[in-house]
């Protein structure tokens, strides 16, 4: 019981199967890195649908996408890319051994995440008031209309979805590095932020795509 | 093979207690023992009984299928209940049995051991990778209890999405999940063969089956997410009527067709891969050769993985795409069958002047070598586009996917299951039902498959359980067939069963093969080796290069004459 404490205590980052750290975090990374080429191809067979479907038929592409709130989008993509540079700072400070600062700014990339989730439920909110979800009492119409917003429900969806994940994996290491319970040396940090930047590249191209581009 | 390896120390005496200090004991045996371990030679055995589980779940229902088919008129089920039925076997057998079923089993228990590794990179991913496909697989069945899906394994909008009364989103869901499983398997499988291989392993001298599951993990990483997000949209328009596939709105159900053989061509390769992989260990074994043209081998697999991710439009060359795409991908899809062939040569090419002998496993892997030709050869026809569009929705597509995949995938699975056995429990089972069953299962796949080439040739479209009465004779073949096979697959569970209470103790290297596997005791202790071993030799090291391979008796075959003789394992290669 006392030695469990002690272990508790004083946090080990290295893990089975491995017997040096600096292995450990090679293969995490490059775990990472084959999860993120997954996820690559997961966004990417979604804009390519998107991208085909538009050049059936543009016109009604780009009469959708003027409905869309440009304001809420361009607000998210600020708070998403600040988000990004603060865990990035938190990474390394986790690599200069300042666990304070790396817990405080693992706060602060939550708290932006969680802004941009709560900004979109606000755009969610207008998009539905003006009948913008397909179905019967859609604003614009039988045509195409319809798929330019059924893919703004599924890809930003998806995205959200994505996004709630990446802030329950900052919340539990902003926990654990604050009480202590890892130690900074953990390839955990990284791979986390790299994730993290994952989501945010796929709004930064699916902002355009969505909000600017289909404009026409 | 290695001068550090052999952990002979500790494997004997033993005598009664085989699996002491083994894996399968070292962490006990409880529930909880088992469904929580991170041990990557007890999850293989979770899959294991998962997919034996799905298996004949998949099974019943080709058992109702062919029961039905026996007569014109199909007495049995009605048009729906058909449709529901083949939709089952069909999800089941591709998502819950084949996909998993080698890289899963053999490439989780092996794939450390023939890099020399104390386990997979990822433990607790590994364990979460099974949950997933175990969870979407239980949503599979849940969905057949509540009333089964009718759309086909498929899935195809407009009638997925549009028109199915099915439980069609439930079924959906549960192939999302367990596709998540797979991708963790892949991202596992690469790491861990990047970053764990012992001193001296280097790619090239690599294993075969370790470089197809590599190959296959790479597919797995790349290609299932594509599915996932595409069956994602079929739910979304069946859950909250998100309409992208509906071309009443301007969509294209054309494009879910593209996304869908996207991932599922590819698919096809998850399975075969890792097959070929299974086979050149057992055929340069048995042949006591080595491998021929190895390097040839690692690029073909490579080769494969590749262009396979290019040729899924031959799958819709009766959609209406345009003929210049047509033409495109019925050229790939004649290239991809290049390096499938170079494996062929090769196996045949290591048989010749080898030291031949057919125990069990190699008459399962022989067998894989002729049902696959068939199967590849036979893709051939249905890539060429005059004869496609002659045959497509027919039986002849029927039977070649099922050469490949049970004659091929499902036969080296087997093989793989004999090579290995003695290794996984430690046990020898009776070499005698062994190859009766090899045999049985040979002549009562081609008995109940073949007769399928001359249906579809002659016309009979799939998914039908009518037909005009002149198609009976041949219908009534493969269902006597499909008897004999069914006899074939039960009879390894009661034998290979009977063998872990009462086989033969098995010594570490039963066939004197090479591979870091067979250098640690049978079954192997928790972390694998008791030694990190160290490779000095190239791989399939069975004779002096230049110099013709040698017969030897096997240890296997004097343990089965005699009572059990523990062997100092030690000097066997020397």
């Amino acid at each position: 019981m006392a030695e469990a404490a002690l272990a508790s205590r004083t946090p080990n980052a290295l893990r089975e199967p491995w017997s040096q750290l600096s292995r450990q975090r090679e293969a995490a990374t490059l775990g990472m890195w084959l999860f993120l080429m997954s996820e690559m191809l997961f966004f990417g067979a979604l804009f390519m649908a998107f991208s085909f479907s538009r050049a059936l038929d543009p016109a009604a592409f780009a009469e959708a996408a003027r409905h869309a709130e440009i304001a809420y989008g361009a607000a998210n993509t600020a708070v998403l890319v600040t988000s990004s540079l603060t865990i990035t700072i938190a990474v390394r400070a986790a690599d200069a051994a300042r666990g304070k600062l790396a817990a405080r700014l693992l706060a602060a990339t939550a708290t932006l995440g969680v802004a941009f989730l709560v900004i979109k439920g606000f755009e969610y909110r207008d998009d539905l008031r003006h009948h913008l979800f397909p179905g019967h009492d859609f604003a614009l119409g039988r045509n195409a209309t319809q798929i330019f917003w059924a893919f703004y429900w599924a890809m930003t969806g998806v995205h959200a979805i994505h996004l709630t994940v990446g802030v329950v994996l900052v919340l539990r290491l902003f926990w654990l590095v604050r009480r202590g319970r890892m130690s900074l040396a953990s390839p955990q940090l990284e791979v986390t932020s790299l994730y993290w930047h994952l989501v945010d590249a796929f709004w930064i191209v699916l902002f355009p795509t969505l909000y600017v581009a289909a404009r026409g | 093979m290695t001068d550090a390896a052999a952990p002979i120390d500790h494997a004997e005496p033993r005598s009664r207690s085989v699996i002491a200090g083994s894996y399968l004991d070292s962490e006990g045996g409880g529930l909880s023992e088992w469904l929580l371990t991170t041990d990557h030679k007890r999850i293989a055995l979770l899959y294991a009984v998962m997919i034996t589980a799905f298996f004949f779940i998949g099974g019943a229902a080709a058992t109702l299928m062919r029961l039905e088919l026996v007569s014109p008129a199909g007495h049995f089920l009605t048009d729906d209940e058909y449709n529901r039925v083949f939709t089952l076997h069909g999800i089941i057998m591709v998502w819950f049995f084949l996909v998993p079923l080698i890289p899963a089993t053999f490439g989780n228990f092996f794939l450390p051991l023939m890099i020399g590794a104390p386990d997979v990179a990822f433990p607790k991913l590994n364990l979460m990778s099974w949950y997933l496909t175990l969870i979407g697989g239980l949503c599979v069945l849940a969905a057949l209890l509540m009333g089964g899906v009718d759309t086909g394994w498929t899935f195809y909008p407009p009638y997925s999405t549009a028109f199915s009364n099915s439980n069609v989103a439930l079924a959906v869901l549960g192939v999302i999940i367990a596709g998540f499983g797979t991708i963790a398997t892949g991202v596992n499988f690469v790491a861990t063969t990047h970053t764990l291989r012992a001193p001296g392993m280097t790619w090239f001298r690599l294993p075969l089956f370790v470089w197809t599951v590599y190959a296959t993990s790479l597919v797995m990483i790349l290609a299932t997410p594509v599915l996932a997000i595409t069956l994602m949209l079929v739910a979304a328009d069946r859950l909250f009527g998100l309409p992208v596939f509906d071309g009443f709105r301007g969509g294209d159900p054309l494009l879910f067709q593209h996304l869908f053989w996207f991932y599922s061509h590819p698919a096809v390769y998850i399975m075969i891969l890792p097959a070929m992989g299974v086979v050149t260990e057992i055929i340069t074994c048995f042949a006591r050769r080595r491998v021929f043209g190895y390097a040839m081998m690692v690029y073909a697999v490579l080769a494969i993985a590749i262009i396979g991710f290019a040729v899924w439009g031959h799958h819709m060359f009766v959609s209406g795409q345009s003929v210049f795409a047509n033409l495109v991908f019925s050229f790939l899809s004649f290239i991809v069958a290049v390096p499938s062939a170079i494996k062929v040569f090769n196996w045949t090419a290591t048989l010749y002047r080898g030291q031949i002998t057919f125990e069990a496993p190699m008459l399962y892997a022989l067998g894989f070598v002729g049902l696959f030709t068939i199967g590849g050869l036979t893709g051939l026809f249905l890539a060429s586009v005059p004869i496609d569009i002659q045959v497509t929705g027919t039986y002849f597509v029927v039977a070649h996917f099922h050469y490949v995949m049970v004659g091929g995938a499902v036969s080296a699975y087997f093989a793989g299951l004999h090579f290995w056995w003695p290794k996984i429990t430690g046990r020898l089972y009776s070499e005698a039902w062994a190859r009766f069953a090899a045999v049985l299962m040979f002549f009562g796949f081609n008995f109940t498959f073949f007769p399928q080439f001359i249906l579809g040739y002659l016309g009979m479209p799939r998914r039908y359980h009518t037909y005009p009465a002149e198609f009976q004779p041949w219908n009534v073949m493969s269902s006597t067939g499909a008897v004999v096979l069914a006899a074939a697959y039960a009879l390894p569970l009661f034998y290979l069963v009977w063998s872990c209470f009462y086989g033969k103790i098995s010594p570490a290297d039963p066939w004197h093969a090479k591979g870091l596997e067979w250098r640690t005791s049978s079954p192997p202790p928790k972390r694998n080796f008791l030694r990190t071993p160290v490779v000095t030799e190239e791989p399939y090291d069975y004779h002096d290069p230049g110099a013709a391979p040698q017969a030897e008796a096997r240890p296997v075959d004097a343990a089965r004459l005699a009572a059990v003789a523990p062997r100092p394992i030690g000097g066997a290669h020397g």
